[in-house]
């Protein structure tokens, strides 16, 4: 049971990016791919949305190109073809002002801000804990399976729990939806910087016991560089989760402001292309913060003298 | 204290008994606003818990068994500590119901309202999830095969799996209970578009596992792609094939409780919880959470039993050394 949340880690690590998949002769397949499930999609609006469109083509006299029309451009359909998401899109996010509610960029904002705080404190809590366990033998028998146990309890199923209790003492806003997010993001922190801070070989650690170094100054000049890597895949995986974190936080929180409001909003009122928008928008955050932090390891490697 | 403790297992066994009894004596009689002594005494007893168990993790396992044994008492002891710790301060600190349930409320509630939890939980977790995750799980494996016979799907898909496995999937829960209705169906496709991509991308991954040696010893075999693919990449790819089943477990288990805050019949885990919370019913919302977290590790753990009879000949399985 102990090895599988790092054999997840390891598969993380070695998967090419997007950018550097496209980079190394795989964008004509992507490309093609992209085409036929574009391709497919346009197709698959026409049956779906049949129920809707049927009298209206038939009122229109029907005819091929008043089904193609009249499917593509419904103003709440079942599936909304690609290009009336690429138009809501542009309407929420370059017509409205940035901070008025109507505006999705507002929306990514509130989730955003409440993704970022509970993943800074969750990776600080991650990092604190593995240090721990790697210092205090009877917390790795102890805690790590309990660590461990901790994520077969469904988290994102007691978020509404823990957003209605903190509420009930007057904590309301971002906090609550950061611990949510803080919750999801320490686990894979955890678990990959206890790989790290274990990963210098006997040698080194026996290297630093002759130069009678302190644990402190093991920790900082050994432990520490050469757990950064495994750091960094754990953070990705994190601010990934931190994401979804904070968006399920927003479900119950009576739909104010965020995706996840976006989506509660958009499900109620059958406002499918809403709830399409903020899914690209979620996916285009999900991949920005990936990318991101991928960027700062990169900085990083360099930084540390690694070799490009 | 430790170090001597440890070269006599039964002072450590006898520690524990006492100090845990005691500390579970304490937890059933608490009521509301002990004094200091109370508390010194918690203290006290919780301090010897901690160092009988820290003595125990270190002994020194004669056999096998009583090192499997002693690996699986030392997180148990932990988490029976944890859950008599939430009892006294929850009892003794008179803490209201509505923001923390003690335990044996818990409990009570369990069996008192086992009928709803059952309903719940078949309706939850028999269909949603364990349909959901079979689907999914088996059509990313298929889409898998798919990719590795046909070089240019795999350099097609694969960037876009990975990118799609990074994403809040859980956010198509509401398009999902538009297309498919409210019951348990809709629920069970969002799962199976959780589960999809973790597959396709680490049965990729294992069918790339196998190494170049045995290749070439099945291409001189004259083995057919069939042959090599059930007799040689197939088993290496079972270690990852498995990973991908034990995060889709858990990613099942989720998928389905939060789809369920979009809209559903009126039963299932999801639903009962968003509806109890806001009827500060915690004690029922700590039941589900409670089903959840046991099936969710039931579930994780029989994959795990299957995987190591399957993949017994993987190294992490071999003759384990005491650590």
């Amino acid at each position: 049971m102990r090895e599988s949340p790092s054999m997840t880690l390891a598969i993380t690590a070695q998967r090419p990016s997007f950018a550097s998949a496209l980079a190394a002769g795989h964008a004509f397949p992507v490309a093609v791919i992209v085409a036929i499930v574009l391709v497919i999609w346009y197709l698959a609006a026409i049956p779906m949305n049949r129920v809707l469109t049927q009298p209206l083509i038939d009122a229109a006299g029907g005819g091929l190109m008043n089904t193609l029309s009249i499917s593509w451009s419904l103003p709440r359909p079942v599936l909304p073809a690609p290009h009336q998401i690429i138009a809501e899109l542009w309407n929420t996010i370059f017509t409205v002002e940035p901070w008025r509610p109507r505006s999705l960029l507002y929306h990514c904002w509130v989730t955003l801000s409440s993704t970022l705080l509970g993943f800074v404190l969750g990776s600080l809590l991650g990092i604190a804990l593995a240090a721990a366990i790697v210092h205090v033998k009877a917390l790795n028998r102890s805690l790590m399976p309990w660590i461990i146990a901790s994520q077969t309890i469904p988290i994102l199923a007691i978020a509404p729990m823990i957003i209605v209790v903190l509420g009930a003492i007057g904590l309301t806003g971002l906090v609550p939806k950061s611990l949510i997010s803080m919750y999801l993001c320490f686990f894979p922190v955890t678990i990959g910087m206890v790989k790290g801070f274990t990963s210098p070989d006997p040698m080194q650690l026996d290297l630093m016991r002759t130069y009678n170094a302190s644990t402190a100054q093991t920790f900082w000049k050994l432990r520490w560089p050469a757990a950064v890597p495994f750091l960094f895949t754990s953070l990705k995986v994190a601010i990934a989760i931190a994401l979804v974190g904070a968006i399920v936080a927003e479900l119950p929180t009576g739909a104010q402001a965020g995706i996840g409001a976006r989506l509660l909003n958009g499900s109620y009122y059958g406002q499918t292309q809403q709830i399409w928008a903020a899914l690209v928008a979620a996916a285009v955050m999900s991949s920005g913060l990936v990318w991101l932090v991928g960027f700062i390891e990169r900085q990083v490697a360099r930084a540390m003298g690694a070799k490009p | 204290m430790i170090a001597a403790l440890r070269r006599s297992p039964p002072a450590v066994i006898a520690i524990l008994l006492v100090a845990g009894g005691l500390l579970w004596l304490m937890a059933h009689q608490v009521t509301a606003q002990p004094g200091v002594p109370f508390w010194i005494g918690v203290l006290v007893l919780w301090a010897l818990v901690w160092t009988g168990n820290d003595a125990l993790s270190g002994l020194a396992a004669s056999s096998p068994l009583a090192m499997r044994l002693r690996n699986l008492t030392v997180p148990a002891i932990f988490g029976l500590t944890l859950l008599l710790l939430w009892q006294l301060i929850v009892k003794g600190f008179g803490i209201s119901p509505v923001f923390l349930p003690a335990p044996s409320d818990i409990w009570t509630r369990i069996t008192t309202s086992f009928a709803t939890l059952e309903a719940d939980f078949v309706q939850t977790f028999m269909r949603s999830v364990l349909i959901g995750w079979a689907l999914g799980s088996l059509s990313g494996f298929v889409v898998a095969i798919l990719c590795d016979y046909w070089g240019f799907l795999r350099r097609g898909l694969l960037p876009l799996g990975n990118l799609f496995a990074a994403l809040p999937i859980v956010g198509v829960a509401p398009i999902m209970v538009m297309w498919f209705g409210f019951d348990w169906h809709s629920k069970a496709a969002v799962v199976v578009i959780m589960t999809f991509f973790p597959m396709l991308v680490n049965a990729v991954a294992g069918l790339q596992a196998a190494g170049h040696l045995e290749r070439d010893l099945m291409r001189s075999y004259g083995a057919s792609y069939f042959d090599t693919l059930v007799k040689l990449r197939l088993p290496a790819a079972m270690p990852f094939i498995f990973n991908a089943l034990k995060i889709n477990s858990t990613l099942a288990l989720i998928g389905a409780i939060v789809a369920e805050f979009f809209g559903t019949p009126i039963v299932g885990m999801g639903f009962r919880i968003s509806t109890e919370v806001a009827k500060f019913n915690l004690d029922l919302v700590w039941a589900e959470i409670a089903v959840a977290a046991i099936a969710g590790s039931a579930f994780y753990g029989v994959i795990a039993l299957i995987e190591r009879a399957v993949t017994f000949w993987h190294p992490s399985y071999r003759s384990r050394k005491d650590q």
